[in-house]
């Protein structure tokens, strides 16, 4: 009995991951360019995660960046990325790699919006994002 | 940095405990004790060489373990090791109904899954979408957690049924039960992490309703209270037992958070916030190395110790308590005044929004050396009473 309800929890385990796989997104975002991969493995090796969320993920020292280029603007985001500031520090980075952390930043950027607004919430407590038609 | 070395620490200990605590139910063979020592040794050696990366500030910059990526490579190894021996044990043995001794299999097994798991998005395909990165990616971590939690609750099993004398605690229907609920929940209960992603609705709602199951657990808490407080009477003398009293005061407290952050309605005030930080840290200390400091206590004897040592140990329980209350409440305040500054009054400058945020962490900051400083005295005195033990033998 036991060994038998485990294997199903599991067999739904497996079917569940697969599926979220597939269709956890719709996939009407376009594909990331070259610039965009380079941005983020820029983003990566300078760990900028440790210090800012994308989507509340992240580290809590510097602000949520998921919408950053559409609300500040990219002069903005670049000035701040190269030059820092007293709490943002400069990682001396070259005019391309700050380019590519900027087109890999709209890129994230129009995957969605990270602050939910009262309007999504259901009744029951959950949210209706129903920014794309599913 | 902080983070990967807690996971260290956390797993390190989980297995740890694990494995001599096996050992003790029935012997390893010679070879599965080569297998696990191999393992010890690449971890370890793994754990080195990833300090000295972020030493040299090489990262690979994802969260959790943001160490250079191909040092994935030795912990795979390592862990394929641990599993043939574990399990080649594991087969062996006659007597599986005691539930620690499933929960330590499946914690093994699931912390195998889910680190290949976060590590999927080597493959391009994960990455052509960011929400799907993004989802793979935290679902693997959210899993994780309830994965060392087998390992790590299993151990705390064990202990009270040690301490206790009574078997049943580890095999009746009811523990069987909350073992299904805990792993349907390690297995779906990762989406609050996730909930403000543009992903497909149905993988916020599945992981509501699955969170929801929590409040059984919340329930039975409450029933048991009365049977606890004598259980508590009787054996409150025993040092091990108050770590583990203390880490079930915490999963208390930090399931009754839990709860209110599954909730998408609230979660959308605390996502983002301290209040993340305060659930992760009040399980990773309050609960999870509750646990071990406790287990690797009973494991070294010191209960039957008199004297300094043991009056040392309670010290450091105690200065590790307080300061984690502290700690955690300071935690929770900076988290609802930065939701309440952001996401209420929807100030927008970040440095604004922090001004008062400051104050709150700088109790945090102060109450965390609080927290280091007990459990590093907890250490010392094991250290001291691992010494002894080797003179006397
Ligand atoms: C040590 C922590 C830290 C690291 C690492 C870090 N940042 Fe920042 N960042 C900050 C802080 C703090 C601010 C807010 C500065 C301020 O408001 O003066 C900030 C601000 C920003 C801003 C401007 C936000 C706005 O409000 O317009 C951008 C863009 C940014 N960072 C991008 C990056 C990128 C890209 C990286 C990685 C290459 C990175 N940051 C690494 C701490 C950090």
């Amino acid at each position: 009995m036991f060994l038998r309800i485990w294997i199903v929890l599991f067999i739904i385990f497996i079917s569940y991951t697969i599926g979220l796989y597939m269709f956890c997104d719709d996939g009407t975002i376009l594909k990331p360019d070259e610039n965009i991969i380079a941005g983020r493995n820029t983003w990566q090796e300078k760990n900028c995660q440790s210090c800012h969320q994308l989507y509340g993920l992240g580290g809590y020292m510097g602000p949520d960046l998921t919408n950053i280029i559409s609300t500040k603007g990219v002069n903005r985001a670049k000035t701040f990325i190269k030059y820092g500031t007293g709490k943002m520090p400069d990682m001396s980075l070259s005019d391309e790699e700050v380019n590519n952390l900027i087109a890999y930043l709209s890129w994230i950027d129009n995957t969605g919006k990270s602050e939910i607004t009262p309007d999504k919430i259901h009744w029951t407590g959950t949210y209706i994002i129903k920014e794309k038609a599913w | 940095m902080h983070v990967s070395s807690a996971l260290f620490w956390i797993v390190s200990g989980a297995v740890g405990c694990l494995i001599v605590n096996s050992n003790k139910t029935m012997t390893f063979s010679s070879t599965n004790i080569s297998l696990i020592k191999s393992f010890m040794i690449i971890w370890i050696i793994t754990i080195v060489v990833v300090f000295i990366f972020y030493s040299l500030k090489q990262y690979g910059g994802r969260e959790y373990w943001e160490f250079p990526p191909v040092l994935s490579i030795p912990i795979v190894i390592a862990w394929i090791l641990l599993m043939i021996g574990y399990y080649r044990h594991w087969l062996s043995i006659k007597n599986k109904k005691p539930l620690y001794i499933i929960m330590w299999g499946t914690g093994i097994l699931f912390f195998f899954i889910t680190f290949l798991e976060q590590n999927l998005w080597h493959i391009d395909w994960f990455r052509e979408s960011y929400l799907r990165e993004i989802t793979v990616q935290w679902k693997a971590n959210g899993s994780m957690v309830g994965a060392w939690n087998q390992m790590i609750y299993g151990t705390s099993l064990y202990m009270m049924v040690r301490i206790s004398g009574n078997k049943q605690i580890a095999q009746n229907k009811s523990v069987y039960f909350f073992y299904f609920l805990s792993l349907s929940n390690l297995m779906f209960n990762w989406g609050h992490h996730i909930y403000n992603v543009p992903t497909a609705g149905w993988v916020r709602h599945v992981s509501y309703a699955i969170s929801m199951t929590e409040w059984l657990f919340f329930i039975s808490m409450i029933r048991s209270f009365k049977g606890k407080l004598s259980e508590y009477r009787r054996l409150k003398n025993l040092t091990t037992y108050r770590f583990i009293i203390a880490s079930e005061l915490w999963l208390f407290f930090n399931l009754t958070l839990a709860i209110m952050m599954s909730i998408p309605a609230i979660n959308m005030y605390t996502h983002g916030t301290h209040i993340t930080v305060a659930h992760a840290m009040g399980t990773t200390i309050g609960i999870n190395s509750m646990i071990l400091l406790g287990a690797i206590g009973y494991l070294l004897g010191i209960d039957d110790t008199y004297g300094r040592i043991k009056r040392f140990v309670q010290y450091g329980f105690y200065i590790s308590q307080i300061s984690l209350i502290i700690f955690w409440i300071s935690l929770i305040v900076a988290g609802i005044l930065k939701g309440y500054r952001g996401r209420v009054l929807n100030i927008d400058s970040f440095q604004e929004i922090m001004s008062p945020v400051i104050g709150a962490l700088k109790i945090f900051s102060i109450s965390g050396i609080g927290v280091l400083a007990g459990m590093a005295l907890i250490s010392i005195c094991y250290l001291q009473l691992l010494r002894k033990k080797k003179k006397i033998l």
